[in-house]
C-alpha cells in the first residue's frame, strides 16, 4: 500500500469529500468551537439532547482532510449516547475509528472535533473538560 | 538552467557544503523549500563550532588564563562580525540574544514599558509575523497605548495612505515593521517608514529575520533605531539572535534580564549596569553559537549578499512563472519585483496540511500554516497557505518537482 493509500483510506477521503452531520444545528442546546493554532484547523460543534442523551450533532469546520474526517466520523460515533458517556471516550475509540497510523502533528488534527464536542458538552452538562483543553487559555467557547 | 551563468552562484558548488542536501529519501534527494522556516547549515559552519568547543571553548569575559581569553576572543569577535555584516556604527550596539523574537521582547519590554502610556500610539503592519505583533499588542496593552495597524492591499503591500489617519489618532511613538514578509516575502518599504516615524518622533523598529539571510542590511541607510535579526535563518546555529540598537537609546534604557555579566556593581543597597551592550547580556551567552553566527556571517559574506539575493530573485521569478501554469492554484503577495524568494499560495480545494503532506511523499519539504500571521491570514481569508521558500542552495529543478507534486495532490485529493 503506498503512503497516500494508507493515510487518505478510501473511508477517510469518503468522510472528507462527503461529511457526516454537516451543517451546524438551527436551535442547538450546545455549541463549541475550537482551532489547532498550529495548522489553522477550525471546528465548530453544535448539539441537541433528549435528556441526558445527545440526540443530534452537527459540525462546521476548515482545515485538512484528517481533520475534517474525524470530525464527520465522530458525529455518527455519538448520537444516541449520554453526554456523560461521550464526555469520559477514550481519544483511542476514535483513532481505531480512523484507523491509520498519524504522527504527533496530525494527531492533533485527528482529535479537534472530539476535544471541542467534549467543551460544548462541558459547556451545558457541567462533565469533566478533555486533558487537552484544561490548561486553554486560548480555547474560544463560543 | 541558467541560473547559475547569470547570478554568478556556482549552486552545485555551494550545494556540496550542505550534508542533507546529498542524502537520500526513498531514492531522491529532498527539495528543501522551507528556507524561510530555518535554513540547512553548511560544513563551514557545523566545522568552526565543532573547532570551538574543542580548542576554544571557556566562559567568556571572566578568567584570566588563556582559554577563556580566546574564548571571549572568539565571542567577541562574532559581535564585530554582525556588526559588519549590518553596517552598524559601533560594536557596543550588537546585543546578542536568543533569537529574533528575544531582541524585539527587548525593545518592547524595555523601552516599550517605561515609554509608553495613554495617548500613545503603537504602530505596527497587517503582516507581522507574532514576534514582532504580539510583544507590541501585549505592551500598548499594559501601558495603555493604542496599537493600530497599517493594512494591506489585496497584493500584500502596505497601504501607506492609512499613515495620515494613523498619525491623527494620538502620538505616535513606535513603528514596527518587518522588512521582508515571512508569509508572502512582500519587500516592504522600511526607509519610508522610518522617515515617517521620525516626523511624529516615534522610533522605528526592524524585524529583519526575513530580510538579513537574503540581502545586504545597511542600518544606517534604513534610517530605523532598532534592528532584530537570528542565526539560525542565516545558515547559522539556531538559540542565537542580535539586536542592534542605536547607542543613544540603548543607553537610556532599563535593562531586559537581570543577573551576572550585566552588573557593574552590586551591593546589599543597589546595583549599577554594566556597559554597553552587555547590560543586556545576562547570564552566559550561547558562546559557541553566537561564534557559529559569525562563522555563518563569513560564510555568506564570501558568497556575496548581492549574488545571493539576485539568485533568489531568479527563482521567485521561476516559481511565479511555473505556478501561473497551475489555474487552480492561487499565489498570495506582491509581483516579483518588490518580492522575496517566498512564494505562498492555495490549491484550490485542499488544505495545505493535505497538500503539505502529499509533497513530502513526493521528496518535497515544504511549510503549511498560519507561518506565525494570523491577522495577515484572516485578511486573506484563509486559515492557512502552503509555502515554498528559496535559497542560496535552492536550484530551479527542485521548483520543477514542487510543481509535479503538486499536479499528484491534484489528481489525488482534488
Amino acid at each position: 500500500m503506498s503512503e497516500f493509500d494508507q493515510l487518505y483510506r478510501e473511508v477517510i477521503l469518503d468522510h472528507y469529500k462527503n461529511p457526516r452531520g454537516h451543517g451546524l444545528l438551527d436551535t442547538p442546546d450546545a455549541q463549541a468551537e475550537g482551532q489547532n493554532p498550529l495548522c489553522g484547523d477550525e471546528v465548530t460543534v453544535s448539539l441537541r439532547f433528549d435528556g441526558e442523551t445527545i440526540a443530534d450533532v452537527g459540525f462546521e469546520g476548515r482545515g485538512c482532510a484528517i481533520s475534517q474526517a474525524a470530525t464527520s466520523m465522530l458525529t455518527e460515533l455519538v448520537v444516541g449516547r449520554s453526554a456523560d458517556e461521550v464526555a469520559r471516550m477514550p481519544k483511542e475509540e476514535l483513532l481505531e475509528e480512523i484507523g491509520i497510523p498519524l504522527t504527533p502533528v496530525r494527531l492533533k488534527c485527528a482529535i479537534l472535533g472530539l476535544g471541542v464536542l467534549k467543551v460544548a458538552l462541558h459547556k451545558s452538562k457541567g462533565t469533566p473538560l478533555p486533558d487537552e483543553w484544561t490548561q486553554g487559555d486560548d480555547l474560544t467557547i463560543a | 538552467m541558467a541560473v547559475t551563468a547569470t547570478t554568478g552562484l556556482d549552486v552545485q558548488r555551494i550545494r556540496a557544503d550542505f550534508p542533507y542536501l546529498e542524502e537520500l529519501l526513498n531514492g531522491k534527494p529532498v527539495a528543501f523549500l522551507d528556507s524561510a522556516a530555518s535554513t540547512q547549515k553548511p560544513r563551514q559552519v557545523l566545522d568552526a563550532m565543532r573547532d570551538f568547543y574543542e580548542h576554544r571553548y571557556a566562559n567568556v569575559h571572566r578568567g584570566v588564563y588563556r582559554l577563556a581569553e580566546r574564548a571571549t576572543e572568539g565571542y567577541e569577535g562574532a559581535r564585530e562580525k554582525v556588526r559588519a555584516f549590518l553596517n552598524a556604527p559601533s560594536r557596543r550596539e550588537v546585543v546578542f540574544t536568543r533569537s529574533a523574537t528575544e531582541a524585539i521582547n527587548l525593545v518592547a519590554y524595555a523601552w516599550g514599558l517605561d515609554n509608553l502610556g495613554p495617548g500613545d500610539v503603537v504602530v505596527i503592519t497587517e503582516l507581522e509575523h507574532h514576534s514582532n505583533f504580539v510583544p507590541w499588542q501585549f505592551v500598548a496593552n499594559r501601558t495603555g497605548a493604542s496599537f493600530r495597524h497599517i493594512p494591506i492591499d489585496d497584493a500584500g503591500e502596505l497601504q501607506l495612505d492609512s499613515l495620515d489617519e494613523i498619525a491623527a489618532s494620538g502620538k505616535v511613538k513606535v513603528v514596527a515593521n518587518n522588512l521582508v514578509s515571512n508569509s508572502l516575502g512582500t519587500i516592504n518599504p522600511v526607509e519610508r517608514l522610518a522617515a515617517w516615524a521620525h516626523e511624529q518622533g516615534a522610533i522605528m523598529v526592524v524585524d529583519a529575520a526575513q530580510a538579513a539571510p537574503h540581502r545586504p542590511i545597511d542600518v544606517q541607510a534604513l534610517g530605523c533605531d532598532f534592528l532584530a535579526i537570528s542565526s539560525h535563518k542565516l545558515c547559522g546555529p539556531s538559540g542565537v539572535g542580535a539586536l542592534w540598537g542605536k547607542a543613544e537609546l540603548l543607553e537610556k534604557m532599563s535593562p531586559f534580564n537581570l543577573g551576572g555579566e550585566m552588573i557593574r556593581s552590586v551591593a546589599l543597597d543597589r546595583t549599577s549596569w554594566n556597559e554597553l551592550p552587555y547590560k543586556f547580556e545576562a547570564g552566559t551567552p550561547a558562546i559557541a553559537e553566537a561564534y557559529g553566527f559569525g562563522a555563518a556571517i563569513d560564510y555568506l559574506s564570501e558568497i556575496g549578499l548581492d549574488a545571493i539575493e539576485r539568485h533568489e530573485h531568479e527563482l521567485a521569478a521561476y516559481a511565479l512563472g511555473r505556478l501561473a501554469e497551475l489555474d487552480w492554484v492561487r499565489v498570495f503577495g506582491p509581483p516579483v519585483e518588490r518580492r522575496a524568494g517566498i512564494v505562498s499560495f492555495d490549491v484550490e480545494g485542499i488544505h495545505p496540511h493535505d497538500v503539505a503532506q502529499i509533497l513530502d511523499w513526493e521528496g518535497v519539504a515544504v511549510r503549511a500554516g498560519h507561518h506565525c500571521t494570523q491577522p495577515l491570514m484572516a485578511r486573506l481569508g484563509v486559515s492557512a497557505t502552503t509555502r515554498a521558500s528559496f535559497y542560496l542552495y535552492t536550484i530551479p529543478e527542485e521548483i520543477d518537482r514542487l510543481v509535479d507534486g503538486l499536479h499528484k495532490v491534484k489528481a489525488q485529493l482534488g
